[in-house]
């Protein structure tokens, strides 16, 4: 029977071990390869420290399977051995996992940095923010500054997301972006706390109540399919933060289009927002079609 | 040589309460309702978060079959609570999560370690005849009453509140802002405020108790794990729950009294008028995590004292490395308190803040790591005996070094962004809360239930409920890294809605699968709990061969304790001693052997 549990202790790390190695073939992994430049640092350090976690647990795996082994093992009338420690050992291992520690902890500021400090922020994404975001129970409010809109300075972009201006076109649920450069959106939330991911591009950021919160990123689209439909890349945008009931069901996108493609978005979204349906422009523009 | 070895004394155990307190008989009552008897309180604690702990489980049961089955009818269960023909609505998956969390942390695991085991051990492990103070310590218990019934009525007035265990306002601020955020929430806001009353008298208690009232010669180096991971825990949280209990009452002050603490302005709810505000939801969150960061600390440290005296006396080894055991503990407890920012990476909170919680939540992996060492140390070149409390000690060391080591993920800020509050996080924590500390209660339980019963827990019963246990857990618990890593976010009462997550189904099928499994081996443990308290094998004082003082007490130890005040002249840990002669043990009152030194006549201790 100490064999049967020796064996057992020592099994299920190697299933663990297994199952892990064939996760990615079974789809059990990310969703897709990041398409985002963040996302491409992101899963680097996940796999770093992927890596470093996976040799300390074999290494702890063994030492505890083989003490385990070698317990089982004394004679009965054989006493165990007798000590109260190392002083030596109690250094290695606490030097050892500093030092580890150390290096991921330091590793990682530069992303970190980069992404989320705000002197680093790409200023011409900061000049002229992409969309405000408002999360509210249970879907994404989107509102575009309009097409023509130059925003002249922190001032200006500040008296915009305090107030409305009438240029502004609103869509729900859909976030359109250009492609391959820098986009900076402004996140809020009318309601409740919410959180804007977007699991493809590995991007997350809590809309908190009461405080406007700028995101930026980048989407590369380098392993997505281009969706004909929708002209431009879709990526599905979901909720992290519990905001009710409906949690689960604040679906939306993110599609991100080349920068023609996104212009003809816009100024189709403008066209069928100011469409009156009776003035002389909306029939010019039937006639054209 | 000794002079309170149980097995040389012959004491008759099983009348071993006749021995004392011959001079107050007390009513039933007062003897085992409301009893000031330390043991008698440890007990209750024990018995009532073991019920719980089955609540919670089935509550775990009701959010696993929504993942796995997603709307249709649950079965047994459903006919009870859940709205018509059993099918779980979103409101009520909500309600689930919240109350299981709710339950597993507040009334089972916190008053499983403090209460039940702090209770029983703390005066039996120092040599003191009681707590220092026995009306605190009833109260302690009694308090849990109303936090149960008021958890209770947020059932049953308004279905349970619905803003998950961390209720982040506004979704617990407006009481419209979801089904559960009315009267539901308030009652588990009060609830919640008892379970702080009573953890705050147990701390008190337990803090006055270890420092004032050890025996004779329990130096605070000798005494065992279990009271430093007590004491440590008390000292958390008679400074960290203040905190709570402060910000709990200014969240019912902003629903109830039209404070704005935490409620910003022109904020419109659910088409309720538009809020005054001027307050700041991440206050809250700042305030929550200051208590429960070192509270994840409060649901551990005991079970790390409490494995390290189990896998000493398992292993017939003295401790490996007690004194760096004793530091890293206090080092968690220390860093416990500087590392509350890592649960809002994503929060929206200064982001330069990120790197200095970052900092200090990877130096907190420092003295884990220690311990996790020096516990395969203890077990290096020991004689194991293969018994059920062992192997469920060997289980929280191995599932300890699985939560451990996927904290490392979160702790990484960049990692975090992606993972925050996805099914990787909720692996983590279960892995750390179920895989160490509940298998180390488990443990616990077989450890010391003679003590507490004078009859022992039937071995071959545990060793099937280890087995089932731990493979429903890893069955349940380990995909849920994948889970996470796949972007399934939690509380999602259905993923599937989102096709990138409709290829998880199987998957999460499965687990449900093994978590049912995980459910129904709890009944061999109830099974096996009750029917040993009166059909077990019965037992002498000291059945494990164990070193430390609540050996020398009788089982179950009388009134008062001990039968003769103990002297404690060693550590806790002396197993296998080239002194102990034929035996492998040194109980901790064993006197030192004075040996006549041939040429000088002088004595000499050994």
């Amino acid at each position: 029977m100490k064999k049967f549990w020796c064996l057992f202790f020592m099994f299920w790390p190697i299933v663990a071990l297994v199952v892990c190695a064939m996760a990615p073939g079974m789809n059990w992994w990310f969703p897709g390869e990041s398409n985002s430049p963040i996302g491409v640092e992101i899963d680097g350090l996940f796999n770093l420290i992927l890596i470093i976690v996976t040799i300390v647990f074999i290494g702890t795996q063994i030492a505890f399977g083989y003490v385990l082994w070698k317990g089982a093992h004394i004679q009965k009338n054989e006493k165990a051995l007798y000590t109260h420690g190392s002083h030596n050992l109690e250094i290695i291992w606490t030097v050892l996992p500093c030092v580890v520690m150390l290096f991921i902890a330091l590793y990682q500021m530069e992303v970190w940095a980069k992404f989320r400090v705000q002197s680093t922020f790409d200023q011409d994404a900061v000049s002229q923010p992409i969309a405000e975001v408002t999360a509210r129970q249970f879907e994404w409010r989107i509102r575009y500054p309009g097409p023509d809109t130059k925003f002249e300075g922190k001032a200006d972009i500040t008296d915009w997301l305090k107030n409305p201006r009438p240029t502004d076109l609103y869509t729900v649920n859909d976030l359109h972006v250009p492609a391959g450069k820098n986009v900076l959106i402004h996140l809020r939330s009318g309601d409740v706390q919410h959180s804007f991911f977007v699991p493809e591009l590995r991007i997350k950021q809590d809309a908190v109540p009461g405080t406007v919160i700028p995101i930026w990123f980048n989407v590369d689209n380098k392993t997505k399919k281009y969706d004909e439909s929708i002209k431009g890349f879709s990526y599905e945008l979901v909720c992290a933060e519990l905001c009710g009931w409906g949690h689960y069901k604040m679906q939306a996108r993110v599609v991100a289009q080349l920068e023609d493609e996104y212009k003809n978005y816009l100024l189709q979204l403008q066209k069928e927002q100011f469409d009156d349906g009776v003035s002389a422009e909306s029939d010019d523009d039937e006639e054209e079609e | 040589m000794s002079t309170l070895n149980p097995a040389d004394a012959g004491f008759n155990s099983d009348h071993a309460e006749d021995t004392h307190a011959e001079h107050h008989e007390l009513s039933f009552v007062k003897k085992y309702v409301f009893s000031t008897d330390h043991k008698i309180i440890g007990i209750q604690f024990l018995i009532t978060t073991v019920l719980m702990l089955m609540v919670g489980g089935a509550l775990a049961l009701a959010v696993r079959w929504q993942l796995a089955f997603p709307w249709s009818n649950m079965p047994i269960l459903g006919k009870y609570f859940a709205s018509e023909g059993g099918q779980i609505s979103p409101e009520f998956y909500t309600m689930l999560f919240t109350m299981h969390a709710s339950v597993m942390i507040f009334l089972v695991i916190i008053p499983i370690l403090a209460g039940a085991f702090g209770n029983y051990l703390i005066p039996l492990q120092i040599g003191a005849d009681d707590m220092a103070f026995p009306t605190l310590n009833m109260l302690s218990y009694w308090f849990m009453w109303p936090a149960m019934m008021l958890f209770g009525m947020s059932f049953l007035f308004g279905g349970g509140p619905a803003s998950g265990w961390t209720s982040y306002p506004i979704l617990s601020a407006i009481k419209d802002a979801a089904p559960g955020s009315g009267a539901a929430q308030t009652f588990w806001l009060l609830g919640l405020t008892f379970v702080g009353f009573s953890s705050m008298m147990g701390s008190i208690n337990y803090l006055t108790t270890i420092i004032n009232m050890r025996a004779p010669g329990m130096t605070l180096f000798r005494m065992p794990m279990s009271i430093w991971g007590l004491f440590i825990t008390a000292i958390l949280q008679a400074f960290a729950l203040p905190v709570l209990t402060a910000a709990g009452f200014m969240l019912v002050a902003d629903r109830e009294l039209g404070t704005c603490f935490f409620i910003p302005a022109s904020i419109i709810v659910n088409n309720a008028s538009p809020t005054i505000g001027g307050g700041q939801p991440l206050l809250w969150q700042h305030l929550f995590w200051f208590y429960s960061h070192p509270a994840v600390y409060i649901m551990l440290l005991p079970a790390m004292g409490m494995v390290s005296d189990m896998l000493a006396t398992m292993c017939r080894k003295p401790l490996f490395g007690y004194k760096p055991m004793v530091y890293s503990m206090s080092a968690i407890a220390g860093l416990g308190f500087i590392v509350w920012g890592h649960h809002m990476f994503t929060s929206g909170m200064n982001p330069a803040l990120g790197m200095t919680f970052m900092l200090s939540t990877m130096m907190i992996a420092l003295p884990s790591a220690v311990k996790t060492f020096n516990w395969i140390g203890t077990m290096w070149g020991g004689r194991i005996q293969f018994n059920a409390v062992m192997l469920n000690c060997a289980a929280f060391v191995t599932m300890f070094v699985v939560g451990g080591l996927s904290g490392i993920f979160m702790a990484a800020v960049p990692v975090d962004i992606y993972i925050h509050d996805t099914y990787f996080i909720v692996a983590h924590f279960h892995y750390v809360l179920f895989g160490a500390t509940l298998f180390g209660v488990f443990g616990a339980i077989q450890f010391w239930f003679p003590k507490m019963f004078g009859r022992m827990m039937n071995d071959s019963v545990a060793k099937w409920h280890f087995f089932l246990t731990f493979l429903g857990a890893n069955g349940t618990f380990f995909p849920m890294h994948f889970l996470g890593v796949a972007g399934m976010p939690r509380r999602y009462a259905d993923p599937y809605l989102h096709p990138y997550l409709e290829h998880l189904l199987p998957m999460n099928q499965f687990m449900t699968i093994s978590a049912l499994l995980m459910g129904v081996a709890q009944f061999l443990l109830l099974g096996n709990f009750f029917y040993s308290m009166f059909y077990g094998k019965k037992c002498g004082r000291n059945p494990w061969n164990a070193n430390s003082l609540e050996w020398t007490a009788p089982s179950p130890p009388g009134h008062g304790n001990f039968d003769i005040p103990p002297v404690v002249y060693r550590g806790p840990y002396e197993y296998s001693s080239p002194l102990s002669g034929d035996k492998d043990f040194l109980m901790q009152t064993e006197p030192p052997v004075k040996k006549k030194k041939k040429d000088t006549g002088e004595t000499e201790d050994s």
